[in-house]
């Protein structure tokens, strides 16, 4: 017998599963958006039911509500006529089924060297997540143990966003000669 | 058990039901006050004053044929209503209506349905979804008019969401806190509303309030003039309907979160004043809606008096003016509540 925790957790990752395949298989990229959008949603829940408040919060603010919004703001202005007629996959699927591999061995790895970490202790709940602030404790954790780490992933995010500027500014003015 | 589903469930009813008759009769509301400002007398004959006029439009809109152009993307276009409608209505689920508590039966019922520890965050994030159902619907509708009024407004809601979150986080510095009870119960304890700490913040917060919810003078999604009616030109009879009461919730919502935030919620004005406390007397949920209505008769009154903004004015207004200047303030308040501690 399951119990309600479990059953929503399964729910919601056949979901995330299913319509993530979805997601590769539609024709209609706006289609596929939608069902990326189902995916993210269902992490978010899944966060949700790890009592990791803040980041289903931020998971569906950045992603669905930023992100997703701008691959539909591109899909929109992009031919979908053309588009639907072209081929679905290319022909690199030999480099593809390489990455694939490695990261299956990475994944592997980590999960089977951290199988301590993945049992949780049974019926005790986990009482300083319950008790404390969620966002709290990730601030202390970001700001403070993790300081470098998020310093070095901002300062990439502003190279790339100068550098898409940049990219975008050029063209610009050559095409305005 | 009947405290976690039936008391719920009974609120949740509750709340829809108030906030459908709000919706309703905020548009026989703004028909008469832009009337007024007209030197006009608006809906007269329905009932005395007009009053049933907002029933007999819900009657209209529900008998209506309901239509999908030829080319839509029929899904998608039944999809994108019911997008933009849910979150409108499902974020009033952490709205604090008023701070007081009665009990039924012995339980205890609190006038707002649930008040959850990242309760601001969630509201933003549902409030970001609704602008799917905006773009899809105007894209499945397979015409130029309803796309480029979607397009614009993608663009729109994108650019005043960094301001708007920049003008909550200035606000959050002061609180310590996510759950939108307890930051009213922070402006309590400070003595004052946040609207007087942090009047930057709170005219920011207006502005994109305004501009998120597509009212006038950022109405370009749907501006009749140049493109029929934006992104619902397609929509018609029920499908219409649910896109308007969206807009209409929306208005109500953000009108919610301003007063929550910077208005010190049901708090009575001037909470630390010996001298004002008698206008504690008048329950905290009076206090809310009549700052709540204040709200939405801005939103009316901007509409009735503001031309609207031509689409290289409004990006200008939102990235080149209001996101530096919430940063700016974001940063400034930081520093001062770190020396001045």
């Amino acid at each position: 017998m399951m119990t309600f925790d479990q059953i929503l957790f399964y729910a919601l990752a056949v979901i995330a599963v299913l319509s993530a395949i979805m997601v590769i298989t539609r024709r209609n990229p706006v289609h596929s958006a939608l069902f990326l959008i189902t995916t993210l949603f269902c992490v978010a829940g899944i966060y949700l039911q790890l009592h990791a408040e803040f980041l289903a919060a931020v998971q569906v603010i950045v992603y669905v509500g930023g992100i997703m919004v701008l691959f539909l703001f591109v899909i929109m202005l992009v031919n979908l006529e053309t588009l639907s007629q072209e081929r679905r996959f290319n022909r690199q699927w030999h480099i593809a089924i390489l990455v694939s591999v490695v990261l299956l061995v990475e994944f592997g790895t980590i999960i089977w060297r951290g199988k301590a970490a993945l049992q949780l202790p049974a019926n005790q709940p986990l009482m300083d997540t319950l008790t404390t602030n969620n966002s709290e404790q990730l601030g202390v954790v970001l700001y403070q143990q993790y300081m470098l780490p998020f310093e070095i992933a901002s300062f990439l995010l502003l190279v790339a966003i100068i550098g898409a500027v940049i990219l975008a500014k050029r063209r610009l003015s050559s095409d305005g000669k | 058990m009947v405290e976690y589903f039936v008391i719920p469930a009974v609120q949740i009813v509750v709340v829809f039901l108030a906030v459908s008759v709000m919706v309703a009769y905020m548009t026989y509301l703004e028909r008469k006050v832009v009337a007024f400002m007209q030197a006009r007398l608006g809906p007269m004959r329905v009932g005395y004053w007009g009053l049933l006029q907002p029933i007999a439009d819900a009657v209209k809109l529900m008998i209506k044929e309901d239509i999908i152009p030829a080319g839509a993307d029929k899904l998608i276009f039944t999809l994108g209503p019911v997008i933009t409608l849910i979150p409108a209505f499902a974020v009033f689920s952490v709205i604090p209506f008023s701070g007081s508590q009665f009990s039924v039966f012995g339980y205890k019922v609190h006038l707002y349905i649930t008040d959850v520890n990242v309760g601001i965050l969630f509201i933003l994030a549902l409030s970001s979804i609704g602008v799917l159902g905006i773009i899809l619907g105007g894209w499945s509708s397979n015409s130029k008019y309803p796309l480029l009024g979607s397009l614009r407004s993608a663009a729109q809601m994108v650019s005043y969401e960094v301001a708007m979150g920049f003008s909550v986080v200035s606000v959050l510095l002061y609180t310590h806190t996510l759950s939108m009870v307890q930051i009213v119960e922070a402006q309590k304890n400070m003595g004052w509303w946040f609207a007087v700490i942090q009047p930057i913040g709170f005219i920011i917060y207006l502005i994109c309030g305004v501009a998120e919810t597509n009212r006038a003078p950022f109405d370009l999604p749907e501006a009749e003039s140049e493109l029929v009616a934006g992104f619902h030109t397609e929509y018609s009879g029920f499908r219409f309907a649910l896109y308007f009461l969206a807009e209409y919730a929306n208005m109500i919502l953000i009108s919610s979160i301003a007063v929550t935030l910077f208005w010190g919620g049901w708090l009575a004005p001037f909470p630390n004043v010996k001298a004002l406390a008698f206008l504690q007397v008048i329950p905290g949920l009076i206090w809310f809606l009549l700052k709540v209505y204040f709200f939405l008769y801005l939103y009316i009154w901007l509409r009735a008096t503001l031309p609207r903004f031509r689409y290289d004015q409004l990006m200008r207004v939102g990235w080149k003016f209001l996101i530096p200047v919430a940063m700016a303030n974001v940063i400034l308040t930081a520093v001062l509540r770190l020396y001045l501690k």
